[in-house]
């Protein structure tokens, strides 16, 4: 089952490069991730998708725990989140297609956001199910390219793990 | 440093060796080279000690060597590229057996990072999975901070290496001397305390218990836990078998000692965890090499687990009683919860299985290994501190040699080096200068390192060296002996150094052992030399180690 962690690391160099390679190196699979700086620039928050039974995530999770650079790790999965993902897709379009393809972004909430001779590129955001649901709608159409984020993820409500008091690690 | 007030500044490199005295770091092991010449400019003039190996990888196998002996961080420094590549083995070997030690390499200088600089490599990138953690210090502002931080890392929770690169012109900028008295991290906290539901819940486990079996690692002796352990063993009577990296935590000649487990562990030790209906798991890890096929491991038994590696509990293992703290302060805390007991079936039982099946070989006219472990035990009383290389004479010390002393053993465990022992030994030697250290090796792991017999000599160590010599790669070739069908290849040495006549190129008395008698005739005033002997013992190249449990392994 596919689970989402996610990481506060420090925001030190080679931080990725270690959490990576441990993901490598032990087997485990990372079916997407997401990395960027948080509310505190000292701090990147990774959203990790991980496939696994319980006793992987759980080393997972420990193995994670060990890194120094590691602050706190949460496997999400089970609680109340929000979980987003934007994806900008380069669809064949000739002028005549123009309109039912925009009518697709419309029943979406996508956004043309670039018009080419015979192309067309959109922008959506939403959850994995919904981009997928985009994703097939537009296969038709023949998709020239496509660009994931990598799904990122906030628990919902008034939850969270605060690192505005996290200075710059001395290092 | 203050001078009317404000503070003498002094360049990095000074602020490194002043932050090792600081840290009372009497001893470094290190080969110069281009990158690191700004420290070596100041070690000249400190008060510690700098060993000068024969090549990097015997500088970290030394520090290493000298870590496991005292308990201490050990300390090795090595210029950028081939001197930073020469360390990976050690700081591998070091990771394994969670050894604490800090390793400085130099680096080409920042503003040639990444350029492919003459002798640059990047030693922080490839040491990220041998490594508890590294750090390539990119502003002189922040050396002391990580070496603090650094030392601390290696030292605390489950030890390990830290190594930090440090570029060529960050060494020579100067800094003011301020040692910091804090670490600086954010998330990293071991914790020490088990969790008292769960040690009350091992109590009540183990009370109720009737064939527990205490199954002790290396966590026992980092933690210097050994006197809880047979305290332990004595008021459950329980017996222990140790892991190889835990062997000399209880005292060889304990009546409850099973010997080592596992692959090459006495059958009875095997037989007695299979038995058991409580295996009480003390600062192990439950390796491959322990544990042969998973599900078979124990199968009767419910697991008790302390460990300060939280990622350690249930990794290979499902456990019932997970603690995650210092096995010495969980044991001290769960010991007044225990019942005295004397379980005498269950003891009589492991007698039986010890007179059943007790480690044997057969005593020949030819000089054989294992009588040669069991005549410097009886010599030295259990008392040396043994270093030993890897293969088949690492096995047979193992089982052979009834260790006294708490952590006397200095050997490769879960990397399995060969061409650890010679440095080792050096670094064991430089630590213990008051203690009779014994290097035992084999002809295919000390021709791997024997450069550092130099470095023996300019130290002045009196080691006593055995060469346990089949002339072949003994491991190996019992290896194909047992899974390939006895088809060798690649493991006899056609050509192998007279080494008596290489002692003598180094100034050392050497003799070459044919023969039990001769053995035991010499063996005293070798030991008693008070300079470094090396003895060629010619053993029966067909000895095997044995038993050896075929479960599971895979050749």
């Amino acid at each position: 089952m596919y689970h989402t962690l996610t990481v506060l690391v420090a925001n030190s160099p080679g931080v990725l490069y270690r959490v990576v390679g441990l993901f490598s190196r032990r087997g485990f699979n990372i079916e997407s991730l997401a990395v960027g700086q948080t509310e505190n620039e000292n701090v990147s928050r990774m959203t990790i998708v991980v496939e696994g039974d319980a006793l992987v995530l759980e080393q997972v999770t420990k193995q994670l725990r060990k890194l120094i650079d590691v602050i706190k790790v949460s496997d999400i999965t089970a609680e109340e989140f929000v979980a987003r993902e934007l994806v900008l897709a380069k669809v064949t379009a000739n002028p005549a297609q123009r309109g039912e393809i925009m009518q697709i972004a419309d029943i979406f909430r996508a956004r043309i956001v670039d018009l080419g001779r015979r192309t067309l590129t959109l922008e959506c955001t939403g959850d994995e199910a919904k981009i997928k649901a985009f994703e097939e709608s537009l296969r038709p159409y023949g998709i020239k390219e496509l660009v994931r984020t990598g799904k990122i993820a906030l628990l919902r409500g008034s939850k969270y793990a605060g690192v505005n008091n996290i200075k710059e690690e001395a290092l | 440093m203050e001078v009317g007030g404000s503070k003498l500044e002094v360049t990095a490199a000074q602020a490194l060796v002043q932050a090792l005295e600081q840290e009372n770091i009497p001893i470094v092991f290190g080969y110069p080279g281009g990158s690191t010449l700004p420290v070596y400019d100041v070690l000249a003039s400190s008060a510690i000690k700098h060993v000068l190996v024969r090549h990097e990888q015997g500088a970290v196998f030394a520090a290493n060597g000298y870590a496991r002996a005292t308990g201490r961080v050990g300390v090795c420094i090595a210029t950028s590229g081939p001197g930073a590549t020469n360390l990976v083995t050690g700081i591998a070997d070091a990771y394994m057996d969670s050894v604490p030690l800090v390793i400085f390499t130099g680096q080409v200088p920042t503003t040639q990072v990444g350029t492919d600089a003459f002798q640059e490599v990047d030693i922080t990138g490839i040491t990220v999975p041998i490594t508890k953690h590294n750090y390539l210090v990119k502003d002189h502002r922040k050396l002391l901070q990580t070496i603090k931080n650094a030392f601390y890392i290696a030292a605390t929770g489950r030890p390990g290496p830290v190594l930090i690169d440090l570029p060529q012109d960050i060494l020579k900028n100067k800094i003011s001397f301020r040692y910091p008295k804090n670490i600086s991290l954010q998330s990293y906290k071991p914790v020490l305390e088990g969790h008292f539901g769960k040690i009350n819940e091992a109590a009540r486990l183990i009370n109720k218990s009737r064939r527990p079996v205490i199954y002790a690692g290396g966590g026992i002796l980092i933690s210097q836990a050994c006197e809880e352990l047979k305290q332990l063993a004595e008021i459950i009577s329980a017996p222990v078998t140790n892991t190889f990296r835990g062997l000399s935590c209880i005292p060889g000649e304990h009546p409850l000692f099973l010997g080592m487990l596992g692959l090459h562990g006495t059958r009875y030790a095997n037989l007695a965890v299979t038995e058991c209906d409580l295996l009480i798991a003390l600062g192990v890890r439950f390796d491959d090499r322990v544990t042969g096929k998973v599900a078979s491991f124990a199968p009767e038994a419910k697991i008790i687990h302390v460990d300060i590696d939280p990622a350690e509990i249930g990794k290979n293992v499902r456990i019932q009683v997970p603690i995650v703290g210092d096995v010495k302060v969980v044991l001290q805390a769960l010991l007044p919860l225990l019942k005295k007991t004397d379980r005498a079936a269950w003891l009589q039982r492991i007698e039986e299985l010890k007179k059943l099946y007790p480690l044997f070989y057969h005593q020949e006219n030819v000089l054989k290994p294992q009588f040669v472990l069991e005549e410097l035990c009886r010599l030295t009383d259990g008392e040396a501190v043994i270093a030993t290389d890897v293969g088949q004479h690492q096995m047979w010390t193992a089982q052979y040699y009834r260790f006294k002393k708490p952590g006397a053993i200095i050997s490769s465990g879960g990397l399995g080096a060969m061409g650890f022992g010679l440095p080792a030994a050096i670094g064991a030697q430089l630590g213990l200068p008051g203690e009779k250290v014994i290097l035992v090796t084999g002809d295919g792991s000390f021709q791997m390192t024997m450069s550092e017999l130099a470095t023996m000599v300019e130290q002045k160590l009196p080691l006593k060296i055995f060469i346990l010599n089949n002339q072949t790669l003994g491991m190996v070739r019992q290896l194909q002996e047992f899974y390939y069908d006895k088809r060798y290849f690649g493991v006899n040495f056609e050509f192998i150094p007279d080494f008596v006549v290489l002692a003598k190129a180094y100034g050392i008395p050497g003799y070459n052992i044919r023969t039990p008698d001769k053995l035991t005739e010499q063996l005293p005033e070798i030991l008693n030399a008070p300079g470094p002997v090396l003895v060629n013992c010619l053993i029966d190249p067909l000895e095997n180690v044995l038993p050896m449990a075929l479960n599971g392994q895979n050749f």
